[in-house]
């Protein structure tokens, strides 16, 4: 029973709307509303951010009439205070004052997702307002059955949060380095995370081609932030095309879905589809134009094209946001889609995704051998990461779906750290890094080399860092669910792929500098920079050695609303 | 004193002291070299206490257990049988003689120790793992220091050096951990731990396939004909404490790995490859003789003599007869004192001339007459010479062969005798003669140099004479995985006949 039907019943007839099921994203939206506000008042920022102060008390006092919660009036309230504060402390520098909104709005993201896995670990939660107890766990969805509040979903909100709170201090001095700090940036990042989230835990097709959207446009943007420079225009044009191409496909795809079955509800059009007796067509070619716009977004081989010019051309800290958060929640709805809904129709799509996962792995390692480009080497290995993911997904088990979850929160981590040292040292050469700058660095920077270094042995998969405990869990997943072969595959795409990670080991601390390289300007480590890299290296050292905690998170989350 | 974990501590004394060292500063240079030399001989201190505490008698000992990941069904155990117990106190013992030989090591001396002893940590963990993912942890992680090793401060190709050997040893380990999944999987134990597995029961393609996995970490690992192209580039670019390490230990983790997993699990497919295996080593010990001969490197001729060395390991283990099995282990040991001893002088030799062609050096004997003495004496444990360490490991091998697949012992016979071709041969030009060349000038060991080598020689002495106390500790082991292993292997063999007659 949805909760509309329930509501339905209520004497009084206020469509009932479950805000505790999006709450994560209505902090993400609504600090994003914020940023954008305070920094389009410009000089008159303390005044828009009075109104704004007005803005959520009276929504405090609304909270409070209308649910009698103390604990959320008072949180909305304190957000009024919070927010006015910080701007009159920072009012004259308007950057500072949008990234620690932003970071506090991740926090606050991160705040309200825990607060639902509480809930849904004490196995029920209050839809605001209408009393109705509903179980957290995964039978249920809300909002006319249009967002999960399942493990998927928080556990993916989580990893989307955590890549953004950690993407916005490894941004901050790049982004005035390159003068691309502009008021729009963080409000973007935050309508992006928005979007994310929302796909994690879209329970509809519709909503997943909406959240894609949401996105989707925020992406285009970000990645064409660099306006002067001409790789990020392409590589934004690029990703625009190609995205709204994979978009239409992957809408025609549910309208076929809906042809088949009726519904475009995930749950309810696996239920039909496993009722179908017949081998239709027609249902065939909805799993393609699905699997096509899914391919697209976690950029798997051969619809992965736009990935290594993307990553290269975006402003440095958005490729690392995109790669870890993108994917996080891109593979949410894929596994949503086909493991949680369609599993019935695994004879259909399962070879598919065989073949795809064979090539999107040995592709990715292969064509990251030759790349002398960083970043475009960095793209071409998530292609290899999105297939050892894929095996996660096609064991279609709980254990895969836990190793697909635990796999994309540590690749987020581990990429953004190698995203970040990249940061860094692109800001000390103003330039992109090929291979050969990087020469010598780990004799001059022996701490920033030193983590590079450990982001990539853990991008290999090297125990014990937590690369390691990824693919574990995928290929223990894969073993489980008789895909030996495709393991096998995975292992010798990881040999392929160790060699470029480690040849870049091999640049940094083997290599002599080139001359001149004294008269480069040293490293400038800034607190930003510090917080981020020494965050990541922390949680990848500690994910490597004890993940107990976050496999147990990953299995409990591995259910789906339905 | 029961409850002390002197098994964890064996791992944690050097892991924490390797901390310590990557916190000092880079330029307390004293303070580093002290630190890391006292925490390997506190190490070697407590395998001691292993030793003494250890009973002749098959099983593990000293066994400890954990959680680690009970998600996932892995534990931390540790345990010592006779197998493992010498390749732990070989560890420990040549690693405070390793940081002794680096001790003049100047440039970046701060990550030089701290990988020493981290890889000394992730060795005898290898050793003493019960768990199967701790083990392939171990095994992973001694990689990269080993790597950094080679290729910082190797010599002029290290970078191609530490590449290939960092993909070698991945490409096996990574088979190796498919196969540890699968026999989780296979076992339905929910569990790891070496004891659980053990219990698995698998048909015979399973098995047969499952040794391939386990062979190729462990074949690249010995290394064993044709899988060895590695060994020579990652001896001749690595400096000499890289050296050491990995012909003294490193390379033992192959025949290891062998007698601790590849036979309790797989004896039937053990039974079925064991003529391509004792093929291989027959290969191994004669090519690896003949390729040495024809080196102008000592360095790389010591190297090939590796390969020679281990062939007769694997023979001795893949003869599946308990003497040989025994001979292996211990000739493991003496291999390793041995090896370790000629990289040792080499890399003094170098420290002096920064030369290793065979051509450049004429008459040392006269010109460094305590090199040349020590240089001679350790050829001859190499070359098992009677009364050494080397003959009696090398010895009870063939004994065993000899007694289960002559025509492998025949064939090795033949290794002996090229072994004392391929060292003796550049003994005579590199040692005898007028003094000339590089030689010229040279200055004698110093009173450091003299003080590693003392224990070296001093233990290749002492097992020679009596290696009985080895044997003793060893055997028992040995013998009840060999047993095992051949009665596992004709009750498979007895049920598949039965399977036959009764179609």
């Amino acid at each position: 029973m949805t909760v509309l039907a329930q509501v339905d019943q209520l004497p009084v007839n206020i469509p009932d709307f479950a805000w505790a099921a999006i709450s994560p994203e209505l902090v993400l939206f609504g600090v994003g509303l914020l940023a954008l506000l305070l920094d389009t008042a410009g000089p008159q920022r303390l005044q828009a951010s009075f109104v704004a102060f007005g803005v959520l008390v009276a929504g405090a006092v609304f909270a409070a009439l209308q649910t009698g919660n103390v604990v959320l009036c008072a949180l909305v309230g304190l957000a009024g205070v919070t927010q006015f504060a910080l701007t009159a402390i920072w009012r004259d520098r308007p950057r500072m004052l949008s990234a620690i909104i932003t970071s506090l709005g991740f926090i606050g993201g991160l705040g309200v997702t825990a607060w639902q896995w509480a809930t849904y670990a004490g196995g029920t939660f209050t839809v605001s307002g209408a009393g109705v107890q509903l179980p957290l766990v995964a039978t249920q969805s809300v909002i006319g059955d249009m967002v999960a509040v399942d493990g998927v979903a928080l556990f993916s909100r989580f990893t989307i949060c955590l890549a953004g709170l950690i993407t916005v201090p490894l941004g901050f001095s790049y982004a005035e380095d390159r003068r691309i700090h502009r008021g729009e940036y963080y409000p973007l990042l935050l309508f992006a995370a928005t979007g994310m989230t929302l796909l994690a835990a879209s329970a509809d097709l519709i909503m997943v081609f909406i959240s894609i959207e949401i996105l989707s446009l925020a992406l285009y943007i970000l990645t064409g932030f660099a306006r002067r420079d001409l790789r990020s225009q392409e590589a934004a044009f690029k990703y625009f095309l190609l995205g709204a191409f994979s978009s239409a496909l992957l809408l025609y795809g549910v309208a076929l879905v809906y042809g088949v079955t009726g519904s475009t509800n995930i749950a309810e059009a696996g239920r039909a589809f496993s009722a179908l007796t017949v081998n239709s067509g027609l249902t065939l070619a909805a799993m393609a134009l699905l699997l096509v716009g899914f391919a697209f977004k976690t950029s798997l081989v051969p619809f992965h094209m736009w990935t290594p010019d993307v990553y290269q051309g975006a402003p440095t800290p958005v490729t690392g946001f995109m790669a870890a958060a993108t994917k996080a929640a891109a593979f949410a709805a894929f596994v949503r889609v086909f493991v949680g809904g369609f599993a019935a129709l695994s004879w259909s799509w399962a070879p598919v995704f065989w073949v795809i996962a064979v090539v999107t792995m040995m592709g990715g390692a292969v064509l990251a051998v030759v790349q002398t480009d960083l970043k475009r080497m960095l793209g071409y290995s998530a292609i290899a990461h999105a297939g050892y993911v894929l095996i996660g997904l096609l064991a279609v088990s709980r254990a895969g779906v836990s190793g697909v979850l635990l796999y994309l929160l540590i690749y987020a981590l581990m990429s953004l750290g190698s995203f970040g040292v990249l940061t860094l040292l692109e800001r000390r050469g103003h330039k992109a890094m090929a291979l050969d700058d990087l020469r010598g660095i780990g004799r001059r920077y022996p701490v920033p080399a030193g983590m590079m270094a450990l982001f990539l042995l853990s991008l290999a998969g090297i125990p014990p860092t937590a690369g390691f405990t990824a693919k574990f869990a995928v290929f223990r997943a894969g073993i489980e669910a008789g895909l030996s072969s495709l393991v096998v595959v995975a292992v010798v795409s990881s040999v392929i792929a160790a060699f470029f990670y480690v040849r870049v080991i091999v640049i940094m601390f083997m290599e002599e500098e080139p001359a001149g390289a004294d008269l480069d300007p040293p490293l400038d480590l800034t607190a930003g920079l510090i917080i981020g890299l020494v965050a990541t290296t922390a949680t990848v050292v500690i994910l490597g050695v004890f993940p107990g905690v976050f496999i147990d998170l990953a299995s409990q989350a591995a259910s789906f609303a339905g | 004193m029961q409850s002390v974990p002197l098994l964890t501590l064996l791992i944690a004394i050097p892991a924490a002291t390797a901390v310590v060292v990557a916190l000092l500063a880079p330029t307390a240079r004293s303070a580093i070299r002290a630190v890391s030399l006292l925490g390997s001989a506190i190490t070697f201190a407590v395998s001691l206490l292993v030793l003494a505490r250890f009973e002749s008698v098959a099983g593990f000992q000293l066994q400890e257990s954990a959680a680690w990941i009970p998600q996932w069904g892995i534990s931390y155990r540790l345990g010592v049988d006779g197998i493992s117990l010498f390749l732990v106190l070989l560890t420990t013992f040549i690693m405070p003689l390793t940081l002794l030989a680096g001790w003049e090591q100047s440039e970046r001396i701060k990550g030089y120790y701290a990988c020493l002893l981290s890889m000394e940590a992730a060795l005898v963990g290898v050793f003493l793992a019960l768990d199967l993912v701790l083990f392939y942890v171990f095994f992973e992680a001694m990689l990269v220091p080993m790597y950094a090793l080679i290729g910082i401060w190797g010599s002029a190709n290290r970078r191609y050096a530490a590449i290939k050997f960092f993909l070698y040893t991945l490409i096996g380990g990574l088979f190796m951990l498919v196969a540890i999944l699968y026999l989780y999987f296979a076992s339905g134990a929910q569990s790891f731990a070496y004891a659980d597995l053990l219990a698995v029961s698998l048909t015979s393609t399973e098995q047969a396939l499952l040794f391939v996995c386990f062979f190729a970490a462990f074949a690249i690992k010995v290394p064993l004909f044709p899988f060895h192209t590695w060994l020579p580039d990652a001896h001749t670019e690595a400096p000499t404490v890289g050296s050491v390490v990995l012909a003294a230990v490193m390379l033992k983790i192959g025949g290891y790995g062998f007698l601790r997993y590849s036979l309790p699990f797989f004896p039937e497919a053990t039974q079925r490859f064991a003529p391509i295996l004792l093929a291989l080593g027959v290969i191994g010990v004669l090519y690896g003789a003949l390729v040495a001969m024809a080196q102008r490197d000592i360095k790389r001729l010591v190297a090939y003599s590796s390969v020679a060395h281990l062939g007769f390991v694997v023979i001795g283990i893949f003869a599946l007869d308990p003497t040989g099995a025994a001979g292996s282990v211990v000739q493991m040991v003496n291999h390793g004192l041995s090896t370790g001893a000629l990289f040792l002088l080499i890399g003094f030799l170098y420290d002096r001339t920064h030369s290793r062609e065979i051509a450049g050096y004429s008459g040392l004997l006269r010109a460094v007459p305590v090199f040349g003495g020590i240089w001679l004496f350790v050829v001859m444990s190499s070359i098992a010479l009677p009364g050494l360490n080397g003959f009696a490991g090398e010895f009870p091998i063939l004994l065993g062969t000899f007694q289960t697949v002559p025509w492998a012992a025949v064939a090795a016979v033949f290794g002996v005798i090229l072994a004392a071709l391929y060292l003796l041969w550049p003994y005579q030009r590199m040692f005898h003669g007028p003094v000339e060349g590089l030689a010229v000038g040279l200055r004698d060991l110093r009173l450091r140099e003299i003080a590693i080598m003392v224990p070296l020689v001093v233990l290749i002495l002492a097992i020679g004479l009596y290696p009985k106390p080895l044997y003793d500790r060893v055997n028992p082991s040995v013998s009840a995985v060999v047993a095992d292993a051949i009665q596992r292997a004709d009750v498979a063999a007895t049920a598949a006949a039965a399977a036959r007659e009764g179609e």
